[in-house]
């Protein structure tokens, strides 16, 4: 590339920091302005059917205006998960979800709507509702769920598995008949956690000359718009959607959630602007969780620690609907025998349907998980033929030069050792490592490493496309539209910085327009995976040229200098040749649109169809101690180390590094969603009994970097949303075990699972 | 928006009183943090309230003469944990109080709040019984006092009588004169929380400062209530300052305590745990009375 004095790869402050930081900045519920409320009135049984709603007490309640049921919602089996669409039938998403649900298949299921004109008429209605259901049995376990005879979910689905795969590399049977091998064998469980955003799922759907126009946060509008039209049976034209700013969405908004119902209730109230705000009570609940994984591994490894076959077993507790499904667990099970290659690999995953939240994207999608029962059962391994975790890493992670077969994908660079290296560095792992080999008494310290396996977008798995649009203002500057959205993560700035580069105009002259509303922005499929500055950079990257191009052709008409000698740099044009301004860019815009012999806008649009993918890698370092009485493990040091390439802005990055690493330590020491075995009815759906860390909970987060420049990649970025979050639980359990001896194969490592552990092995 | 019937200010404790006379059904309000959350959940939907919360009578800790600490029930956590009274002859309590929630909490959560609740987690609670507290109360019929360990009937359930309320929490010198605590609070997390479980000591040494003339114990959520543990109190009495001390007492609670298993813990963790906790908060408590412990 290119650098030519670039912003890019400098720490600039980010674009919509001032009007967040001054509270000016507006989110739905800003926007929103008066409407009525509408409410939804959850299932209190985890299964069965609903005979009978009487509503007439409710519908007495002074303000309420409309009440609808299960019975009256519209038969339009639709999927909710935020995936592009596949014009093939086959590749489609399950779509198995109506807007109210007569069968209930969750404690907190949907089977009616209320609209009213203030919130205390909403809820007063709400209790006023009566339901009459018949009961099913439930089941909440996954492998429960899969047995001969246990409760039925959905009838499409036989044993509640909605998908199974397999891989079959080389012969594990016969590989590990091998003389000399050891056996080592374990299960591993995480737990169903949510993504606890800060701003709660949101809604209003108004109708404007026939259509419904929805407002919602979002990271996927264009997929909102067609999920709406499927779900109300009416052309996807027929509905716009905008999103604004939004309060972080880690995946649950990359869900269509209750944008149907919204719409649907607005146009029983003739078009007047209705407002669905989730409680934080239903956003446990009633949006999205993150998939509890089980798995079972078997290695048989040599003494000189090499692998000579492995077994993996991954269960997936889907809850109730289908959502994303199979994906995740798809994606946790890909990585098995690419982190690790060996040549025998069996490997099954299952995705089962259970009467527990439906469970959908969150960042990292299947990999966290994954890494949780990899990166353990590399310790395990490590420990049973005694050689040292970081020195089992370094003889059997990914070589440079490895390509999977199925994505292509290459490592290019030595990006695990890179990283690995960095950490130990920073930790002073290999002097502590040895230091807390033996330790007596109550209070212990370890040290604990994990890496994670990551990859950047969605190809070849689905389509991905990314589509730009940049318009030339009067005074040089830019405005800048794309589908992928701005949540929280600093696309907008990362996406400014780079048109900045390309088109060679200062930062101050480009306006990315945050807000995509699907009549005016170009096609996107938002924001997922960790792809915002990868797919989009391809776009802009053209967008900008194509842009580049027509304001050199104005030019040349200007200055009859041929294009080919002239460029713009930091809002000029510029003759290459002897690097003389000929104009500004204020100068040539002014021109083209008010000129009276030849007057044009100059614009330029386009979209990159990206049929490549990019490995992204690191790894976290975590320091314990250990208060075994107490049953208690406070981390005292964290670092994460990741290659995602060149860093656009390195600032932003770092924080999306802290952001993970945090999000990381709850899921490490003490996130679960509990649910009440008898009657299926979730426990801790609220911020005081789900044990979401605080600040108070954290050491100091490192984060470094290797920047090994992407050669996919048209800015030489690649994946750094999801990564952070990948390999912190698993290095704390790597820490514990070290500290203790005691493998805690269970999430959270809160005092719970610790005293059960310790109890087990006569530590307490 | 809160669904409520109705809200009425009382500016003095005797209007209190008689508002309260009037409108029998309904609920008083402090600061709010934990009568507005259950009207949130529809728990107290529709309800009538009376706010106390103007009553600046009832704010500030003072001495009186016979050196009895008067904590003003409307006094927020915050003021508890910075006023000058407490820091010298309590401090523990102002300790415990600043685990509360988090900093917002702490501001408009008042302590007569935090005991009229009648909740075992509460993290005044098991100091209150530490301490020997006694709950003052003011109602038509006049003022009357009583100990906090009578004051908590059952969980959720306090001794206040029709249109009574709580006019201040007083610890009597005999109580804190020469004595020094320790409160640990076991949550899941280090802030925003509640407690797993509570536990507060306090002892008083000998002259000599080689035994233990007297000690309390109290936990919050190792019942239905907080409540002492007096046969770990009886067994330390007179002890000389040994491991084997501190071993016993912990494992005495065990006598007393009568944790339930439930979703946020099991009774054998909270058995367990109580004991650390006992023996840690004596330890310390020890130490803060300049006692040394012997091998």
């Amino acid at each position: 590339m290119e650098e030519k004095g670039s912003v890019l790869g400098k720490s600039v402050k980010r674009v919509d920091a001032h009007d967040k930081v001054c509270g000016i900045t507006k989110y739905t519920d800003d926007l929103c302005g008066k409407s009525l409320v509408a409410r939804v009135l959850h299932s209190t049984i985890a299964h069965g059917r609903v005979l009978s709603i009487d509503c007439s007490e409710a519908e007495k309640i002074p303000g309420v205006v409309k009440i609808v049921t299960c019975f009256d919602a519209p038969k339009n089996y639709f999927p909710t998960a935020g995936h592009p669409w596949s014009t093939d039938p086959a590749h489609q998403d399950v779509a198995d979800r109506l807007m109210l649900n007569e069968h209930v298949r969750l404690y907190g299921d949907d089977v009616a709507a209320v609209v009213a004109e203030d919130e205390v008429a909403a809820a007063q209605a709400l209790r006023a509702i009566h339901v009459e259901y018949e009961e099913y049995p439930f089941v909440l376990d996954v492998q429960k769920a899969m047995e001969d005879g246990a409760p039925q979910l959905h009838e499409a689905f036989p044993n509640n598995i909605l998908k199974h795969t397999s891989i079959r590399n080389g012969n594990y049977e016969e590989a590990c008949k091998e003389p000399g091998l050891i056996k080592v064998e374990g299960w591993y469980d995480t737990p169903t956690v949510q993504h606890c955003h800060i701003e709660n799922f949101i809604c209003y759907a108004e109708m404007d000359k026939g259509r419904i126009v929805v407002t919602a946060s979002t990271q996927i509008p264009h997929i909102v718009r067609r999920v709406v039209g499927q779900a109300l049976g009416i052309p996807w034209g027929k509905v716009r959607v905008i999103k604004p700013y939004i309060g972080g969405g880690f995946g649950n908004k990359q869900d269509v959630l209750y944008e149907p119902l919204c719409a649907w209730l607005c146009t029983l109230v003739g078009g007047r602007r209705v407002k669905l705000d989730c409680t934080r009570e239903e956003t446990f609940v009633c949006n999205r969780v993150r998939h509890a994984i089980r798995g079972h591994i078997i290695s048989w490894v040599r003494p000189d620690g090499t692998y000579a076959a492995r077994k993996l077993e991954l269960f997936s507790n889907q809850g109730a609907y289908a959502s994303h499904g199979h994906s995740i667990a798809a994606k946790g099970m890909g990585a098995f025998p690419q982190m690790y290659p060996c040549p025998n690999v069996d490997a099954d995953s299952y995705t089962v349907f259970t009467n527990r939240p439906a469970a959908g994207a969150m960042r990292g999608y299947g990999i966290p998980q994954a890494m949780f029962l990899f990166e353990s059962h590399t310790d395990d391994v490590a420990k049973a033929i005694g050689m040292s975790p970081l020195e089992f890493r370094q003889k059997n992670l990914m070589p440079v030069g490895f390509t999977d077969a199925f994505s292509k994908n290459v490592l290019y660079t030595d990006s695990y050792n890179q990283c690995i290296d960095k950490a130990r560095v920073y930790m002073d792992y290999d002097r502590k490592y040895k230091e807390y080999a033996q330790q007596e008494g109550p209070i212990r310290r370890g040290i604990g490493l994990a890496a994670f396996w990551y990859n950047t977008a969605v190809w070849p798995i689905s389509l991905e496309s990314s589509s730009c649009r940049m318009v030339l203002n009067q005074d040089g500057s830019v405005q800048v539209q794309v589908g992928e959205t701005e949540i929280g993560q600093g696309a907008d700035t990362t996406f400014t910085q780079m048109t900045a580069d390309t088109l060679g105009i200062p930062l101050e002259n480009v306006h990315v327009i945050s807000c995509q509303d699907t009549d005016v922005t170009p096609f996107g499929t938002g924001a997922y995976a960790s792809r915002q500055t990868y797919v989009a950079g391809f776009s802009i990257h053209q967008t900008a040229l194509l842009l580049k191009e027509r304001i050199l052709d104005y030019a040349h008409e200007l200055t009859r200098m041929p294009t080919a000698i002239l460029d713009i740099v930091d809002g000029m044009i510029v003759r290459k040749t002897d690097l003389q301004v000929q104009m500004s860019l204020e100068e040539l815009a002014m021109e083209a649109l008010y000129s009276l012999s030849h007057s044009e806008h100059l614009t330029a649009e386009s979209t990159y169809q990206i049929k490549s993918n990019a490995y992204s890698f690191g790894c976290t370092i975590a320091e314990v101690e250990v208060d075994i009485p107490a049953c208690r493990a406070t981390l005292l040091n964290v670092i994460n180390v990741h290659d995602c390439g060149r860093l656009i802005n390195p600032a932003l990055a770092e924080a999306q590094v802290h952001g993970g690493m945090s999000m990381g330590i709850g899921y490490g020491l003490s996130e679960q969603l509990l649910f009440d075995e008898k009657t299926g009815r979730p426990l801790n759906n609220n911020l005081l009994d789900y044990k979401l860390s605080t600040f108070m909970d954290h050491p100091h987060l490192e984060a470094e970097f290797v920047e090994n420049y992407e050669p996919t990649s048209v800015y030489g970025t690649k994946a750094l949303g999801e990564p952070p979050v990948c390999s912190v639980a698993p290095a704390i359990r790597n820490a514990i075990l070290q500290a203790t001896g005691v493998a805690v194969n269970e999430l959270p490592l809160n005092p719970h699972n610790l005293f059960r552990r310790f109890h087990e092995e006569g530590l307490v | 928006m809160y669904d409520m019937k109705a809200l009425y200010e009382a500016e003095s404790v005797s209007e209190a009183i008689q508002l309260l006379q009037e409108h029998p059904e309904a609920q008083i309000i402090a600061g709010g943090s934990d009568v507005l959350v259950q009207m949130r959940e529809g728990k107290r939907a529709g309800a009538e309230l009376v706010s106390i919360y103007m009553i600046d009578a009832l704010r500030g800790i003072t001495m009186e003469d016979d050196g009895t600490i008067r904590i003003g029930s409307l006094t927020s956590f915050s003021h508890i944990t910075k006023d000058p009274i407490i820091q010298k002859y309590i401090n523990v309590l102002g300790e415990a109080v600043d685990m509360v929630g988090g900093p917002q909490i702490r501001n408009i959560g008042t302590i007569g709040g935090n005991t009229c609740n009648g909740v075992t987690s509460a993290d005044s609670a098991s100091t209150l019984h530490a301490w020997d507290a006694i709950v003052e109360l003011t109602g038509p019929e006049g003022v009357r006092r009583t100990p906090i360990k009578d004051f908590y009937i059952r969980a959720g359930k306090v001794d206040l009588k029709p249109a009574e309320i709580e006019t201040a929490i007083l610890i009597p010198k005999a109580a804190y004169e020469g004595y020094h605590g320790h409160y640990i609070k076991y949550a899941m997390r280090n802030a925003m929380d509640i407690a797993t479980l509570g536990c507060s000591v306090n002892v008083k040494l000998t002259e000599n400062k080689e035994r233990i003339e007297d000690a309390r114990i109290a936990y919050g959520v190792a019942g239905p209530v907080p409540m002492r543990a007096p046969h770990a109190e009886e067994y330390a009495r007179g002890k000389a300052l040994t491991e084997e001390t501190i071993d016993i007492f912990s494992k005495s609670v065990l006598e007393d305590i009568n944790p339930r298993d439930s979703w946020r813990a099991s009774k054998a963790f909270r058995e367990h745990i109580s004991q650390v906790l006992a023996g840690r908060a004596l330890r310390e408590s020890i130490r803060l009375a300049g006692g040394e412990i012997h091998g």
